[in-house]
């Protein structure tokens, strides 16, 4: 089914990797497969995955894009995936220069995708354990049918969302506070002679050791412990499942996990992608004849949409802006400091620490952090930004703000947790009982409901005693509560 | 082997077609379906599939965008904002929008048939209905030389040329002679035929309003998709009639609406004519299917009706479908008079109270699987 590349491809690619090489990237090794536009679409419904389980939703994807294509309303251009070695598509019936643009493009993702600190965590060898899953799905699928592994699917994918975007960096769990499993109460106390004792152990101190040593253990006995952002890890650890069952749950949260660093550094990601394609093509790889192809490809991919905002060109831009600060030291405190418009405007310091720093920020960012700190008023203002908001009146999204401050709120809050609700689960025990507790972190704006009662229920199908969820609707706190036969609703008090 | 993805899109599929099948009532009901009849195929609307998640409505996030534009300036689209760039990124709004999945119309009559339980229907004689068919079905050692099976001879020569030693590879050159020559044979096969003929008939005196025309236009339509899965051949015949009946052709039959009294009996004389003059029972299915608001005229032409019936028409008929339509003027006396004075196995009575009445109707008429 793949073909090689041919020798002309081949050459292209050696060429590129060389110029990218010589700028500064770092790649893995780079494996292209030409494929028509029918196997394109296939690969792209499964993510550009060879193998993957078999779900209904890759179904669907391949429809949308098969008939998309066909209607000639999109085309994809270019597909990577982070693995090692790095995967990358070309569409067989694609012009020599976009050839050239994608494999440019690609040697940009393949760059981040080792070096930013997001992927660090990412198992590399994906491809291979897709494939894995996809066997043991199928062998599930072959044991106990495919519906009824296919509806589970369903249920764990409805709650795929709810994973810990930080987890892989960080460590939350109580155990690794190094406590036994039962704490005494009873401090303990440093070895003295006895005429030493109320010097070396003071009274105050073995008393607030006793309240800390008290509290941890009231903590103990709630349970979980603490909230627990991972939902699908707690449900994997707690709740009533057959093995199989788990082992698909652990599925489908590995490749959340996996997926996860792509959607937090989007912009970052197809803006470093863009701003080394544009590089490559413009300083090394373009012949004249191919000039005008290239601009209108270029421009296609980086126009915005109406009135939305295109991650290309965001990231971009962006990159461009802080190569260019760096070059001209446009940052620090003098700068900072200076509000005279026309020193501003002639400001240049000579620094030439712009291809540094961008090298510096692709390590150590990811979209939250990377727009909250290079995200600037000047920046803004240049290039149009606004915020827009649903007017009830006239039935349509209309422009809200162009305040800097509004667009960078509003801008951080839709990338903050991947843009989605923060939920917990918080008690597991409800009215010792068994019963699931989730709370929603609410920040003002409230779930969306109907989705949410589907999405309880999914929960409750896989924790089978009756699940809540605390959240907020039209400024009132609520409880979203499912027994597995009705829906309840109650607000709550406090 | 069935390539992955086929699978996944046909599992897709599979789920659509439930999701038809719950709304089946809503779609079947929609008027416009049988306006693209000409086409083969039927687009219909079903919401794309999304997997539910704990999330933010849109409508109270907003978003950011970039471009020209005062503050209060709408943003375009049809206050949708689309999937803005893919995945997370910002403005990431999938909306509601509707899928298309198209069907054939058999599809969809598989799927009423499913949802209705439907039981398919018997032919009746279909082992004395027979027409001869040829097909070819081997090789024989003489025909006319029309039928020469080129290959067959070619390959006959070759072996003999092989076997005698006659043949030179090197300059390979096969002769054949009169024993080496195969023929094409055929076999003829009796294959049943199955033709049916559904006669409609409709009242359209001026208590009829359009409506009513409209649920008598969408019922035939589906009672004409079932039937006509069923036989190879189907034949269609139209009647109005108020006081006087006369046979016109479909386009009229939907149009048409006069003013008048009503009397029953000139269509069912009318419809007897015809089957007597165009299909002699003994080769034809015949299906009857009379709508009216069931107010006949009185003087006796209920009574001259129930002769037709029990004389002419139910001895030939498979099935004899009468569907009251309620209209404006409340529905008339005709369904009980039917009711108490015919008895048939093969005679179906129907009420059909308004659009949501046409399911379970065309379940009355057709769920005998006649």
């Amino acid at each position: 089914m793949p073909h090689t590349l041919t020798p002309d491809l081949r050459a292209l690619q050696e060429q590129i990797e060389e110029h990218a090489r010589a700028y500064g990237l770092d790649f893995f090794e780079i494996v292209y497969e030409v494929l028509d536009w029918e196997e394109i679409n296939e690969v792209a419904a499964y993510g550009g995955y060879p193998a993957r389980y078999p779900h209904w939703r890759f179904g669907m994807e391949y429809l949308e894009l098969s008939r998309s294509y066909a209607y000639g309303l999109s085309k994809i251009y270019e597909m990577v995936i982070n693995n090692d070695p790095t995967y990358a598509y070309l569409l067989a019936a694609n012009h020599r220069v976009d050839q050239k643009l994608v494999m440019a493009h690609v040697c940009g993702h393949g760059d981040f995708f080792k070096h930013n600190f997001s992927f660090a965590h990412t198992n590399r060898k994906m491809v291979d354990e897709m494939a894995n899953h996809a066997a043991r799905v199928r062998r599930y699928m072959e044991l106990h049918g495919v519906d009824e592994v296919e509806r589970f699917l369903d249920r764990c994918l409805s709650l795929d969302n709810l994973i810990d975007y930080n987890a892989p960096h960080i460590r939350r769990r109580a155990w690794d506070e190094g406590e036994g499993e039962f704490p005494s109460t009873e401090p303990r106390k440093l070895r003295a002679k006895e005429y030493m004792d109320e010097y070396i152990n003071p009274a105050s101190v073995l008393e607030a050791e006793r309240r800390r040593l008290e509290e941890a253990r009231r903590r103990e006995e709630r349970f979980p412990a603490r909230p627990e952002r991972d939902v699908m890890l707690f449900l994997l650890e707690h709740a009533p499942l057959r093995n199989w069952e788990r082992d698909v749950l652990g599925i489908v949260r590995e490749e959340a996990y996996y997926f996860a660093p792509q959607g937090r550094t989007k912009i970052m990601n197809e803006g470093w992608a863009s701003y080394w394609h544009s590089k490559i093509m413009t300083e090394k790889m373009l012949e004249p004849a191919e000039l005008i192809d290239y601009a209108d490809h270029h421009s296609g991919t980086m126009a915005p949409y109406p009135g939305r905002l295109n991650p290309y060109k965001l990231g971009l831009e962006l990159w461009r802006d802080i190569e260019e600060r760096w070059d001209k030291g446009r940052h620090g405190p003098d700068w900072e400091a200076c509000d005279d418009f026309e020193a501003r405007k002639r400001w240049d310091t000579g620094a030439m620490q712009g291809r540094a720093k961008i090298f510096e920020v692709r390590r150590h960012y990811n979209d939250v952090t990377f727009i909250d700190e290079f995200l600037t008023p000047e920046f803004v203002r240049r290039h149009g930004l606004f915020t827009y908001d649903y007017d009830p009146a006239s039935k349509q999204y209309v422009i809200s703000d162009r305040d800097f401050a509004a667009v960078k709120e509003r801008l951080l809050f839709s990338l903050t947790n991947f843009g989605q609700p923060v939920i917990e689960v918080v008690d597991a025990n409800h009215l010792n009982r068994g019963e699931l507790v989730l709370a929603h972190r609410y920040e003002g704006v409230p779930l969306k409901v109907d989705l949410a009662i589907e999405t309880l229920e999914n929960v409750q199908a896989l924790w089978k005693r009756p699940v809540h969820l605390e959240t907020w609707l039209d400024d009132e706190a609520v409880v979203l509560s499912y027994d597995g036969v009705e829906h309840r609703t109650e607000v709550r008090s406090g | 082997m069935i390539k992955r993805i086929e699978r996944d899109r046909r599992r897709f599929e599979d789920i659509v077609r439930g999701r038809i099948k719950k709304d089946l009532k809503q779609h079947l009901t929609r008027g416009e379906l049988i306006g693209r009849r000409g086409k083969e195929l039927v687009s219909i609307p079903v919401p794309r599939i999304d997997i539910p998640r704990f999330r933010y409505g849109t409508r109270d996030t907003g978003g950011v965008g970039q471009g020209p534009g005062d503050v209060g300036t709408p943003i375009g689209g049809d206050g949708q904002p689309g999937a803005g760039g893919d995945a997370g990124g910002a403005g990431d709004a999938p909306g509601e929008h509707l899928r298309e999945v198209e069907l054939t119309i058999d599809e969809l009559a598989d799927i009423m048939g499913e949802a209705l339980e439907l039981p398919r229907i018997e032919p009746k004689g279909a082992e004395s209905l027979q027409s001869i068919r040829s097909k070819y079905a081997g090789i024989k050692r003489a025909g006319p030389s029309s039928l020469r099976s080129f290959r067959r001879t070619y390959k006959e020569a070759l072996k003999r040329e092989i076997a005698s030693g006659t043949y030179d590879p090197r300059r390979p050159v096969v002769v054949p002679i009169r024993d080496d020559m195969r023929y094409r044979s055929w076999a003829e096969e009796p294959k049943p035929i199955a033709n049916a003929a559904i006669i409609y008939m409709m009242d359209v005196s001026g208590s009829m309003g359009s409506e009513q025309k409209e649920i008598v236009r969408i019922e035939s339509f589906w009672i004409d998709t079932w039937i006509r899965k069923h036989y190879d051949g189907l034949e269609t015949r139209y009647i109005v009639h108020d006081a006087a009946a006369r046979e016109v052709d479909r386009e009229t039959f939907y149009t048409t609406r006069e003013a008048g009294g009503t009397r029953i009996s000139s269509a069912y004389a009318l419809a007897a004519q015809i089957v007597e003059r165009d299909y002699p029972p003994e080769d034809w299915n015949l299906y009857f299917f009379h709508f009216s608001d069931g107010d006949n005229w009185g003087g006796g032409d209920d009574e001259k009706c129930f002769r037709l019936l029990t004389d002419r028409l139910l001895p030939v008929a498979n099935l004899f479908g009468y569907g009251q339509v309620e209209s404006r003027y409340g529905s008339g006396q005709f369904l009980h008079a039917l009711e108490e004075n015919v008895q048939a196995e093969n005679l179906v009575l129907s009420r059909i109270e308004g659009r949501d009445g046409i399911l379970g109707s065309i379940k009355d008429f057709l769920g005998k699987g006649k």
